[in-house]
């Protein structure tokens, strides 16, 4: 494959102070591709994914998302950031406006749509995520579930080519994790280019295309979903996968 | 089992009627203990009320007048101190931060006093109108209140609000507009109708700067009524109900607009 990637990153470097938490990455993501990162936390997942939107400024490397060099000070930043979509691990909606603005909000202000044009979207993506019934609910009326989904719906509103998640389901009941999941399965079957932060190790194996195992601030491991998470080469993701899959033998 | 004196609930019912029956008590003995003929004299003298009716209409509005004139400015002064108190520029925080801590710190009396007295001495500019006179030295002050509340209200926003809105495209500038500032709103509402209130009874102080008759305001003919010897304090009473009949209909509007933006914040 020949064509250039998504996101390129290149001796990627941040420091809080004197606390460094990303510690060299490369990492290339092709259009397509579904890449789920996982890891302990304090590994510096999270952290890697916001520096992709620049939501976190970096300290040394470089990041190249649809060919912009997001690093470079004379990027346009905001008009970049409408083609890579995010969703929180806090869902984030704008507690202010109801689910229907809460789509379309961006899609007037920042890509200048009408108002109609932008009622149709919001509610295609909404009707996308099984929630058009809810479109004049306010936020603190859905469950987290139904308000992690119409997080995706507004980010999809905007016509991304990319979508970060951030441990999109990490703050979510149990039985609720399932709606997200399946939500997020789809995206990927219809061909959108993702990341993922996870600790979902079901869904890295089954719909990610390649896994990253990061720890310590660095890429510990990576490779095609089914290998990194049944039969890991190092030591590390070993002992990591080993935790997580297996939580009641922690002890040993 | 032994069977307890009392069940709870009964014992819950007894206390209540005790509350209630203190309450009564002191209010039948305050009854008892005032001398009603001298209240009724000095303090809510009817005839002497009648006579003061007719100058209320006029403070009435001129207490508004200076009151809206002040909040007017102390809410644009409020909002810049506010931004450059959260500026990233160091030198701004720090003058906003002084400025904040000074005019609080004074009583403002002072204000009122140096904008009347010490601004002409100084700048050799005599302000024409007392509206305006009133506005600056009230609007002085009660910016530095404001601003601490309006900072304190965008701060209490949740920083992810501000993370969506900029991943989707939005300027600093316009996640602030859209999102931050509505929500900003509903939290500085109750702090906020605090400091129109306490901004209405400090126009009480405008009557330092010096006067016309035509601009007396509420708490200047209470005074008056008090020195003019008969009545006692009866006009001071009918002043300060004529300031409640502006402060608890602000309450009750704060309450309701805080109630129609609450709909779709977070309980």
């Amino acid at each position: 494959m020949t064509e250039q990637p998504i996101v390129a990153i290149r001796g990627l470097h941040k420091s809080y102070g004197e606390r460094e938490v990303l510690k060299g990455i490369d990492l290339d993501v092709h259009a397509g591709e579904v890449v789920c990162i996982i890891g302990p936390s304090g590994s510096g997942k999270s952290t890697l994914l916001r520096c992709v939107n620049q939501l976190e400024t970096t300290t040394s490397g470089s990041i190249n998302v649809l060919g912009e060099e997001t690093t470079d000070d004379d990027v346009d930043i905001d008009a970049l950031r409408t083609r890579v979509g995010m969703v929180f691990q806090q869902f984030n909606l704008f507690s202010n406006m109801t689910v229907l603005k809460n789509c379309t909000v961006a899609q007037r202000k920042v890509l200048g749509r009408s108002e109609a044009e932008a009622k149709e979207v919001a509610l295609k993506n909404l009707e996308h995520v099984g929630l058009a019934d809810r479109a004049n609910a306010h936020p603190n009326q859905l469950s987290g579930g139904q308000q992690q989904r119409v997080a995706i719906a507004r980010a999809l509103s905007m016509n991304p080519d990319i979508m970060l998640f951030d441990e999109p389901t990490s703050a979510l009941d149990p039985e609720l994790v399932g709606d997200v999941l399946k939500v997020m399965r789809e995206l990927a079957e219809d061909g959108m280019t993702m990341m993922v932060v996870t600790h979902e190790m079901a869904f890295a194996r089954d719909v990610a295309d390649r896994v990253i195992f990061m720890d310590d601030g660095v890429i510990v491991e990576e490779g095609p979903a089914a290998e990194v998470i049944n039969a890991p080469t190092q030591e590390r993701t070993q002992q990591f996968l080993k935790r997580v899959l297996d939580p009641t033998h922690t002890g040993e | 089992m032994r069977k307890a004196r009392m069940s709870p609930k009964r014992r819950a019912a007894l206390s209540r009627a005790i509350q209630y029956g203190v309450l009564v008590v002191i209010a039948v003995a305050l009854g008892f203990a005032a001398d009603w003929d001298r209240i009724a004299k000095n303090l809510f003298n009817v005839d002497v009320a009648k006579d003061l009716l007719p100058l209320i209409p006029n403070a009435f509005v001129n207490t508004l007048t200076y009151t809206a004139a002040a909040f007017a400015l102390a809410l644009v002064l409020g909002i810049v101190l506010a931004l450059m108190r959260l500026s990233s520029v160091g030198l701004y925080r720090w003058l906003a931060t002084a400025y904040v801590e000074f005019f609080r710190g004074i009583p403002a009396m002072l204000v009122v006093f140096s904008v009347a007295f010490a601004l002409p001495i100084a700048f050799n500019v005599k302000i024409p109108s007392l509206t305006l006179k009133a506005a600056l030295a009230l609007g002085i002050v009660s910016s530095a209140y404001i601003a601490e509340v309006l900072r304190a209200g965008i701060q209490a926003v949740p920083k992810g609000q501000i993370e969506a809105a900029r991943s989707l495209g939005m300027s600093q500038t316009r996640a602030m507009v859209t999102v931050v500032l509505p929500q900003a709103f509903r939290i500085v509402l109750p702090p906020m109708t605090n400091e129109i209130i306490l901004l209405t009874k400090d126009s009480s102080l405008v009557f330092l700067m010096g006067m016309a008759a035509s601009q007396f305001e509420l708490t200047k003919i209470g005074r008056d009524a008090l020195n003019s010897g008969t009545g006692g304090l009866t006009g001071l009473f009918v002043v300060g109900f004529a300031y409640l009949c502006i402060t608890v209909p602000l309450g009750i509007l704060a309450r309701h607009l805080e109630k129609r933006f609450g709909e779709g914040s977070r309980k």
